[in-house]
């Protein structure tokens, strides 16, 4: 089918989106809502949209378009919803129907979405290099050199706080920190598979090194190929299914789910898309019943250690740690308490809870790249619940709430450490 | 492809959704309210009106011809003047969760929408009482009391969402209504902007007042027909330093009814006995996940709450009783957080009903308590009679009940089934001494049984009121009566 004649909103099941019955309960969890308090800016609102292009009442229009992308698709309001409606399904489909009707068009977004989405995620080799050149940029001081020169004031203002917030790349990527096959230590009881994933890998991949450290410490052996491709939730978050499909197949065939006890991924976001391999394939015969099976096989850090138990840890100097739910761990998978046991399994930690813990902070993938203002409302609202607990340590286990608190706390100033909880334990050991 | 027309049920042709989407609301109305309350809260888009043309009703749907958010009571009095010259209707709402259509725009109307208007004005500690913005959600309200050590006790089940505006609109009950009553109860006081942009006052903190008529109460369940509510002043109460939170379960839906009889009969007033069927239970849980048993055929939610001694004494008592009725199992909430996750959950349940049906249509016909156990066979009989899928559940406690259709709104030859046998259910509360709505209100779903139920004399004097308040016909038409 030609894929610009298509309307992936009236192919859906209908079901689907006559699953909401409009009861308003999700408007009091919705960021977007609550800021606004108009309806076409809540969960409610956007289905009422969508329904509207399936039943030929709207066609996809720019305002349409915006609205899908102003959606933070943090997810909350599936957790509050009590008839069960699958948004996430919804939002993805809704993005996918705005980027194939064109509304969105413009010659900057296609250029940015086709080296982003289509070129740069679609292989890591080509995100390595780029990270290495970044790395080499950074390492040999040419960053810091360009942000005292003041030659950055000429830069439009956008563009400038898209600089500052560029994240600094590690010394190495995964594969340099971690064995292809790290042993258990001592008896091994599981074999596991270990998803460095893309961004994670440039920029936090001593938080991969510290989750195969602790999956060895717990009895497993962690299988972790230095060549590993996206998960695909960019391209299915962004209206490019077809994309995620592609990587989804790459994912199953460099992990047959068949081989492993569990097949790790200890990124939030990507979990929550990683877990969700067979709807995106139930089209394709080939795939669908090893897609099936991966979403089985696939666990959280936090809920697979949570279900082999932790071996627990030996000295901790005290701390004091408050916790920040990553949408698509908390909403999108429903691991709550996981994290917090893992956190409480630690000696001498004192964590105090958050107040909106699982209230979203505004990284939400790239939101924050391309809603700039109401990421940011979220994060200063954030670091505001952040410095009321009077902690000096926030773990999270998303890479993007971690290089969005790391950031918000360089604006403020802010002496915090962000960290994922999976570090702590590790440290621990 | 089907669409909304063809399965609107008991909704009369003048309130269809006009299909072309057409802008008939004049453009200079448009530029006016721009300049009364700012052109950012005066919304146009096609893609703001789809988002605005329905409230929790099943089934509904009708385009406005623009939304105004407002700010201010000033603001409202100035879109009502406007409204008022140029006979402009307006369907004020708050958070759009009403059950009756009561908020459903009329065609090319101007939506007041007042959410922006959400303000806590003062919290009485000495004359126990609260004033509020209309805005302001039910939920704010009972944390703000709880807060102060006080009670505000009407929870309707979309009180995290629902507005005070609309809770007195509709005067909402709740799960606490046997004991506590419902809003009306707790109305000291109100500020009312009426059709003619005038701004009115009625009652005060005082807990007796007669000068005058209560227009007061009068406001109260007005649905939006007889002015604009934009403050509520309320009445709170101590917070109970006690309660017992109990979970039985029953083999026979009427073991569960006779239990809830006996309980009464005993001289008991808990705060709370509702009850949940089969279906409903399964629902919930799959939303809640709050442990409720899943092999039974009914499920009492049962609370009381007072004096720590009496608080013991009731619960043990009804426990007894439910045992004496051959209960399969008692189970007592082991903390307020296990208590207040029950009552959560018993609020989801026509939210979860929907998991197993793409329509869910509830009604709340409501008889005299001694009726109950009747009234509940012949709700499932008329289900069988028609061949529908029905979940039932409510507030047993206070003769309220909400059986709900599951069904299909692209079914017409069902929808029109389940019309019948609403029409069967309405006619059978009024024969027993019952009523056809408790607490969600006429709006457009039961206007047409309205007349019969409430006798000439009443509709006589309801449509001069109307008339007498609203002269040209531009508050919320089409709502109630015509």
């Amino acid at each position: 089918m030609n894929e610009t004649s298509q309307s992936h909103l009236k192919d859906l099941d209908f079901s689907v989106v006559q699953q909401c019955m409009h009861c308003g309960l999700c408007l009091p969890v919705c960021p977007t809502y609550e800021a606004t308090k108009i309806e076409r800016h809540s969960p409610r609102g956007r289905i009422s949209l969508m329904r509207a292009i399936a039943e030929d009442r709207l066609e996809p229009s720019l305002a349409f378009g915006r609205e899908m992308y102003f959606c933070l698709g943090c997810q909350a309001c599936m957790t509050a919803c009590p008839a069960g409606v699958n948004y996430a399904q919804l939002f993805e489909c809704a993005r996918a129907e705005a980027e194939a009707s064109g509304v969105l068009r413009s010659p900057v977004r296609n250029l940015v979405r086709a080296f982003a989405i289509r070129w740069l995620f679609m292989d890591l080799n080509r995100l390595q290099l780029l990270g290495g050149i970044l790395r080499l940029w950074q390492e040999l001081g040419l960053q810091a050199l360009l942000r005292r020169s003041g030659l950055l004031k000429l830069l439009p203002a956008r563009l400038r706080e898209l600089e500052a917030m560029t994240p600094d790349i590690q010394p190495h990527f995964s594969a340099g920190l971690i064995a292809p096959v790290t042993p258990a230590r001592g008896p091994r009881n599981y074999r596991v598979a270990m998803l460095t994933g893309c961004a994670q890998d440039l920029i936090f991949s001593d938080i991969n090194r510290d989750t195969v450290e602790v999956l060895a410490r717990n009895g497993c052996e962690v299988v972790t190929p230095p060549e590993q491709h996206c998960c695909g939730s960019l391209q299915a978050h962004n209206g490019e299914l077809e994309l995620a499909r592609q990587l989804a197949r790459k994912q199953i065939d460099q992990f047959a789910p068949d081989q492993f006890d569990a097949i790790i991924s200890n990124a939030g976001g990507c979990g929550s898309h990683l877990k969700h391999y067979e709807t995106l394939l139930a089209d394709d015969p080939l795939y669908r019943d090893r897609a099936a099976l991966w979403d089985k096989k696939l666990k959280d850090i936090h809920e697979w250690l949570a279900l082999i138990g932790i071996r627990p840890p030996g000295h901790a100097p005290p701390q004091v740690v408050t916790y920040h739910e990553s949408c698509h761990l908390a909403h999108g998978q429903k691991i709550v308490m996981e994290p917090r046991r893992l956190l409480a399994a630690i000696p001498n930690l004192k964590l105090v809870e958050l107040p909106e813990s699982s209230w979203c902070c505004g990284s939400a993938g790239i939101y924050n790249l391309i809603q700039p203002e109401m990421a940011g409302q979220l994060l200063e609202r954030k670091l505001n619940h952040i410095q009321s607990t009077g902690a000096a340590i926030v773990a999270t286990a998303n890479p993007g709430c971690l290089l969005q608190l790391i950031n918000g706390a360089k604006q403020r100033g802010l002496t915090l450490r962000v960290v994922h909880p999976v570090t702590l334990l590790a440290e621990a050991y | 492809m089907n669409n909304h027309q063809g399965h609107a049920p008991s909704l009369d042709p003048a309130l269809r959704l006009s299909h072309a989407g057409s802008m008939a609301l004049a453009a200079s109305i448009v530029s006016e309210l721009r300049r009364l309350i700012g052109p950012g809260n005066v919304l146009t888009e096609k893609e703001d009106l789809i988002a605005y043309s329905f409230d929790a009703t099943a089934a509904l749907q009708q385009m406005p011809g623009c939304v105004a958010l407002a700010a201010t009571t000033e603001q409202v009095a100035s879109v009502l003047k406007l409204a008022q010259e140029t006979r402009t209707a307006i369907v004020t709402r708050g958070s759009g969760t009403g059950l009756s259509g009561g908020s459903l725009p009329s065609p090319d109307c101007v939506v007041l929408c007042l959410v922006k208007m959400a303000k806590l004005i003062e919290l009485d500690r000495a004359n126990l009482t609260l004033l509020a913005e209309a805005g302001i959600t039910t939920a704010e309200v009972a944390d703000a009391a709880a807060a102060a050590g006080l009670f505000y006790p009407p929870d309707p089940g979309s009180m995290k969402s629902s507005t005070l505006g609309g809770n007195v609109a509709e005067n909402s009950g709740g799960l606490r209504g046997l004991k506590y009553g419902v809003t009306r109860n707790y109305v000291l006081g109100l500020e009312v902007v009426l059709a003619d942009g005038e701004v009115l006052w009625t009652g005060n903190k005082c807990v007796k007042d007669v000068a005058g008529y209560s227009l007061r109460d009068l406001f109260v369940g007005s649905e939006g027909t007889l002015g604009v509510i934009t403050k509520v002043l309320l009445r709170l109460i101590p917070k109970p330093p006690a309660k017992s939170t109990l979970v039985a379960t029953f083999a026979r839906m009427d073991q569960a009814a006779q239990t809830v009889s006996d309980i009464i009969a005993a001289r008991i007033i808990p705060c709370t006995l509702e009850f949940l069927d089969r279906t409903t239970i399964r629902c919930v849980e799959d939303f809640a996940r709050v442990g409720l048993p899943l092999d039974c055929e009914a499920l009492l939610l049962m609370e009381t709450d007072g004096h720590p001694a009496a608080v013991a004494e009731e619960a043990s008592r009804m426990a007894e009783l439910a045992r004496m009725n051959s209960a399969t199992r008692v189970l007592v909430a082991k903390d307020d957080a296990e208590a207040n996750n029950l009552a959560s959950a018993r609020r989801s349940a026509f939210s979860a009903l929907a998991r197993v049906a793409p329509t869910t249509i509830l009604e709340d016909a409501t008889v005299p308590r001694s009726e109950l156990a009747g009234m509940i066979r012949f709700i499932a009989a008329v289900a069988a009679k028609y061949r529908l899928r029905i979940g039932t559940f409510g507030h047993m406690g206070d003769g309220n009940l909400h059986p709900t259709f599951l069904t299909n709104e692209r079914d017409a030859g069902e929808m029109r089934r389940v019309e019948e046998a609403f029409k069967e259910i309405f006619d059978e509360a009024i024969r027993l001494g019952g009523t056809i709505t408790g607490e969600h209100g006429i709006g457009v779903s039961k206007k047409s049984f309205l007349p019969k139920f409430a006798g000439s004399a009443q509709v006589r004097v309801m449509r001069e009121l109307r008339r007498a308040l609203d002269p040209k016909g531009i508050l919320n038409p089409g709502k109630m009566f015509d």
